[in-house]
């Protein structure tokens, strides 16, 4: 890998300019790299991210039908990545107008990536960096313990989906006037309810009490308070102090689980593998935003590039190569999801909407679509608007906030079907609905989104380990459950449950080939728990 | 046919047949009348529906900027990583975890390239995740779509693959992103012999010689070359200069005083050597009676891909290989393909294939040229009760044949080793008197490519 030449290089300071005076925030620096594909045979099973851990799945096909991605979370083929300052890698033949089209898409990547709130946990420190020494710790654990390093990758990895990214988000976005002692906190949030169980009248009499000391006391209206909670509950001081020496527990974040609570772990010759355990947690913690905002984020791209690049006069000449290169990138298929062109479509829809006033409650009480067709109230606010959808959406957010009937219609967009005929054998792919609804709710379930699978520290028996699927209308892959919750298992220490929801398939009537017959009622649902004990797997329903 | 076959049935029962057998012949006859067709070609009709079902995930920037291709290993560096691979895989095991890696997946050969098949290492990586795969029976999903076309609208179609002959390891999967590198069945056999070391075929005595060429630097040319053969250039050049009269004298040459023509350098040229090499005919035999649907027919047509790519390999695709399929009776068919995409159905009569095996044979001659290898895969199902027709047909192969190699992929039921072709082949006693030349290898419906490869080793040792 080389840097690009300084003609490019002065190529790409000019787009900066021109994507600032657009309205594009990002910072100075960033590195572009010409790569050839030798190059990106290495890079592309490490995320793009050069200086990631060595590992040897790397060098195996790995198979990706079943999940369809899904079990990566992260594009492999990326070409800018979210490091600091960002890198981005480039043939060495693109042409200078290819180059610009190109930059603009990389630097509104740049700009995503360091104004999206998703990507908070990212702003401060360099990716690379911190992969660099993560990559000199394995490998040295691995002169020291040889393969089993690799094996606590590989126990490790099978649950880096179950991290709990929103959970380490929220943490960061906690307002400072919002801050209150940890007693106080205690006492709404755990002692009232969970150890005395009071009634929600009785709660709100305690909050409006509170509000009231602090309104009439200022600064020592806690302290006011808490005198009188005290007589009433001798014993919750008592309670405070006990709770306080309990690490608070992080139930949804199952490596970080096992970091804070797996006695295995914590014996002495075992306590490298947390080294390891925290790598993999915080490398897949560092690409959870980045396959949460793939819509938004290759949308707000795509938008710019095609703005950015429309305006610029330096290429003049090239309208049409760029055209052809554009359209590959933002058409909409006939069947199928391009990120690319309906993340786009959808900017430019809502700026559309935001410019006429339609995004307000007045526009949407309009029933008659004449008057709606005409509706425009000149506020010209849809540059903002965006940004601010840039700012603080993902893509649940973006899909389900934003793609609204006018947006199907404008594009004639539908909810593609595929069924089985029976009699001829052959896959039949069908317009199934028209209606927004459905399309969002195919797109949402088609989205990004782990098993939530929660630690349940009080039926764990004997030291077992007992895991809870939250079922949401989707049952687990059954084949890889056996060997995840062998790792689990090694690396808790003892057996490990996990209780989750299983399809049972309505065996014989085959359907007769309508889409007539409800869905929902050829499956149902059972509760069963898998039980891993010294690497057998057993099941019993529930 | 059929009422031959009916006829066929009473003969049976009235020389004794238990009712578990008479279920199993009717119900094979009564898939004789479908006939077996081949699978639709796998061409790429519409492939734009192939997006169907195409992830978000699967778009990448390189990719759609046209800034690269799908990267693809190469085989060379698979091969490589391929040794430390297995060893790992056999570490595993040892340290008590399951086995990871998977060897050999393989791809249907298509028309008009019939030995392309694949072999890749692959691996997955298990996590507890949500399996989009779960839809009520007939039901293939849903995606987004753009465009004209009312609701309800059939908006395009594709033919079902064929689930009785492919496998989920199967063939042209993965669409839009081909993720599995395309090596030649000359790869594939390349891998197999230098990794897994199957034992050669044994040379039957050089009866015929068949040519292959060989390069070797055996012509001469002057003027240029690849070596200088520096004898005959000094010749030349002694030639040349004595024509010259520039050596007055014999018994006093001065060497320095030499004329060099360019056209006395003599040179040693790459030139086609004819080879002589003891040939090989195979023959595969193949039972597809209705029997034999779902995972058998499987194993053992990956199986004889395994030997087809690896003799390819071994014999430089010099040895020649017959198809035969049967049921209750016997054809041969042009080409690898047909062999390995014909849908079973019909009843089971091993003896119809070994006839023909021995037809061919007497018929061309080939006892006399050619090495002789027959490989048949059958789930071990016979109407033939007994090997009343089987034994003496396979009496007479094993007269002329070099090897003959008998896979039975076995249906879960049933005590292992039980069915009809086990039971006769050994109660024959051919296994035993003759086994420098006859080989049975049996496996469970699930075996696995390793296990294959086991067999293979068995049948050919």
């Amino acid at each position: 890998m080389e840097l690009i030449n300084q003609h490019t290089k002065r190529i790409m300071e000019g787009c900066k300019e021109r994507a600032r005076a657009a309205g594009l925030s990002f910072t100075d620096e960033s590195l572009e790299y010409v790569v050839t594909n030798r190059d990106l045979l290495e890079l592309t099973p490490k995320v793009m991210i050069p200086t990631l851990y060595d590992y040897w799945v790397h060098d195996v096909e790995v198979l990706r039908e079943k999940g369809k991605y899904e079990l990566y979370p992260h594009n492999p083929y990326e070409t800018v990545i979210n490091t600091r300052p960002p890198i981005s890698f480039y043939n060495d033949n693109n042409p200078d107008w290819l180059n610009v089209m190109i930059f603009y898409h990389v630097l509104a990547h740049i700009d995503f990536f360091q104004n999206n709130l998703y990507f908070r946990n990212t702003w401060d420190y360099d990716f690379t960096g911190q992969a660099l020494s993560d990559k000199r710790v394995i490998a040295k654990l691995r002169a020291e313990k040889g393969r089993w390093v690799d094996y606590v990758i590989e126990f490790a990895r099978g649950i880096d989906n179950l991290v709990d990214f929103h959970g380490e988000l929220a943490g960061l976005f906690i307002p400072p006037e919002t801050v209150c002692s940890s007693r106080l906190d205690y006492y709404f949030d755990v002692f009232l309810q969970s150890e005395k169980k009071v009634s929600v009248s009785e709660y709100i009499k305690e909050v409006n009490r509170y509000n009231d000391c602090s309104k009439s006391s200022g600064e020592q209206g806690e302290k006011a308070f808490f005198t009188e909670a005290e007589q009433r509950y001798p014993e919750l001081e008592a309670h405070f102090t006990r709770s306080g020496e309990a690490q608070p527990v992080r139930k949804r974040d199952l490596l970080g689980f096992l970091l804070d609570n797996s006695d295995f772990l914590a014996r002495d010759e075992n306590i490298w593998m947390r080294s390891i355990l925290e790598i993999v947690r915080k490398t897949s913690i560092f690409f959870q935003p980045q396959i949460r905002t793939k819509i938004l984020n290759e949308g707000w791209a795509s938008y710019w590039h095609e703005r950015l690049f429309l305006q610029d006069d330096r290429i003049r000449g090239h309208e049409v190569d760029f055209a052809r290169v554009h359209a590959g990138v933002t058409s909409m298929p006939r069947v199928g999801i391009n990120p690319y062109a309906l993340g786009m479509r959808l900017f430019s829809h809502v700026e559309e909407q935001a410019d006429k006033g339609h995004l307000s409650l007045e526009f949407q009480r309009i029933m008659d679509s004449d008057l709606r067709k005409k509706y425009d109230t000149g506020t010209a606010t849809g540059h903002d608007f965006i940004f601010s959808l840039r700012e603080n959406l993902s893509d649940y957010l973006f899909l389900k906030n934003h793609l609204d009937q006018d947006f199907m219609d404008r594009h004639k967009l539908f909810v593609a079907g595929k069924r089985l005929d029976q009699q001829r054998m052959v896959w039949q792919y069908y317009v199934k609905s028209r209606k927004a609804h459905d399309y969002q709710q195919m797109m949402l379930d088609s989205l990004y989104h782990p098993p939530v699978i929660t630690v349940d520290q009080t039926k764990g028996i004997e030291g077992s380990l007992y895991l809870n699927h939250t079922f949401e209308g989707k049952q687990l892959v059954q084949e890889y459950i056996a060997n995840t919750l062998m790792g689990i298992e090694y690396l808790w220490g003892s057996p490990v449950h996990l209780e989750t929801s299983e399809a049972e398939m309505a065996a014989s009537p085959l359907p007769q080939s309508d889409q007539e017959i409800p869905r929902d009622e050829e499956i149902t649902w059972q509760r069963v728990v898998y039980a891993m004990n010294e690497k057998v797997l057993s099941k019993k329903k529930l | 046919m059929r009422i031959d076959l009916l006829a066929y049935i009473e003969e049976l029962k009235a020389r004794g047949l238990d009712h578990e057998q008479e279920a199993r012949i009717r119900a094979e006859l009564a898939t004789a009348s479908d006939g077996h067709p081949l699978p639709p070609l796998d061409l790429p009709q519409d492939t734009w529906l192939n997006d169907f079902s195409r992830s978000i995930y699967a778009y990448g920037d390189q990719l759609m900027l046209r800034q690269a291709v799908t990267p693809r290993l190469s085989s060379a560096a698979l091969a490589k990583s391929l040794d430390d691979l297995l060893e790992r895989d056999k570490q595993r095991e040892e340290d008590g975890f399951p086995r990871k890696i998977k060897v050999g997946k393989l791809v249907k050969p298509g028309r008009g390239r019939a030995g392309k098949v694949v072999v890749v290492p692959t691996t997955v990586e298990e996590k507890l995740f949500h399996d989009p795969t779960i839809h009520p029976p007939g039901e293939g999903g849903t995606s987004g779509g753009t465009g004209d076309g009312e609701e309800g609208e059939v908006i395009g179609e594709q033919p079902v693959r064929d689930e009785g002959e492919s496998s989920g390891s199967g063939p042209g999967q993965g669409n839009g992103e081909n993720h599995e590198m395309e090596s030649s069945a000359y790869d594939l056999g390349k891998t197999l012999a230098e990794k897994f070391q199957l034992p050669n075929l044994k040379d039957k005595g050089k009866k015929r010689s068949f040519t292959r060429y060989t390069h070797d630097l055996t012509d001469k040319n002057r003027g240029f070359g690849q070596v200088l053969d520096k004898k005959a250039t000094l010749r030349k050049i002694v030639e040349t200069n004595i024509t010259l009269g520039n050596i007055p004298e014999i018994s006093d040459i001065d060497p320095t005083r030499f004329l060099i023509a360019p056209r006395d350098k003599v040179y040693r040229v790459l030139s086609r050597e004819k080879d002589y090499e003891p040939q090989a005919m195979l023959f595969f035999l193949r039972d597809y009676s209705g029997s034999m649907a779902g995972k058998v027919t499987d194993l053992i047509v990956s199986q004889h891909v395994l030997i087809y790519s690896w003799l390819l390999y071994q014999y430089g695709g010099q040895a020649e290989t017959r198809f035969i399929l049967h049921d209750t009776e016997a054809r041969e068919v042009p080409d690898f393909y047909t062999y390995y995409n014909s849908r079973v159905a019909g009843g089971t009569q091993v003896s119809s294939a070994y006839r023909l095996v021995n037809e061919i044979v007497e018929k061309e001659n080939l006892a006399r040229d050619y090495n002789i290898y027959v490989f048949h895969g059958t789930d071990g199902d016979d109407w033939d009760a007994g090997g009343q027709n089987a034994i003496p047909e396979l009496e007479k192969i094993l007269k002329f044949v070099s090897r003959m190699g008998v896979t039975i992929a076995e249906h879960g039921q049933g005590e292992s080793g039980s069915t009809e072709v086990a039971r006769y082949l050994r109660g024959s006693g051919l296994l035993k008197d003759k086994a420098e030349l006859l080989r049975m290898d049996i496996m469970a419906e699930d075996a696995d490519e390793p296990r294959l490869i086991e067999g293979i080793k068995k049948l050919i040792s």
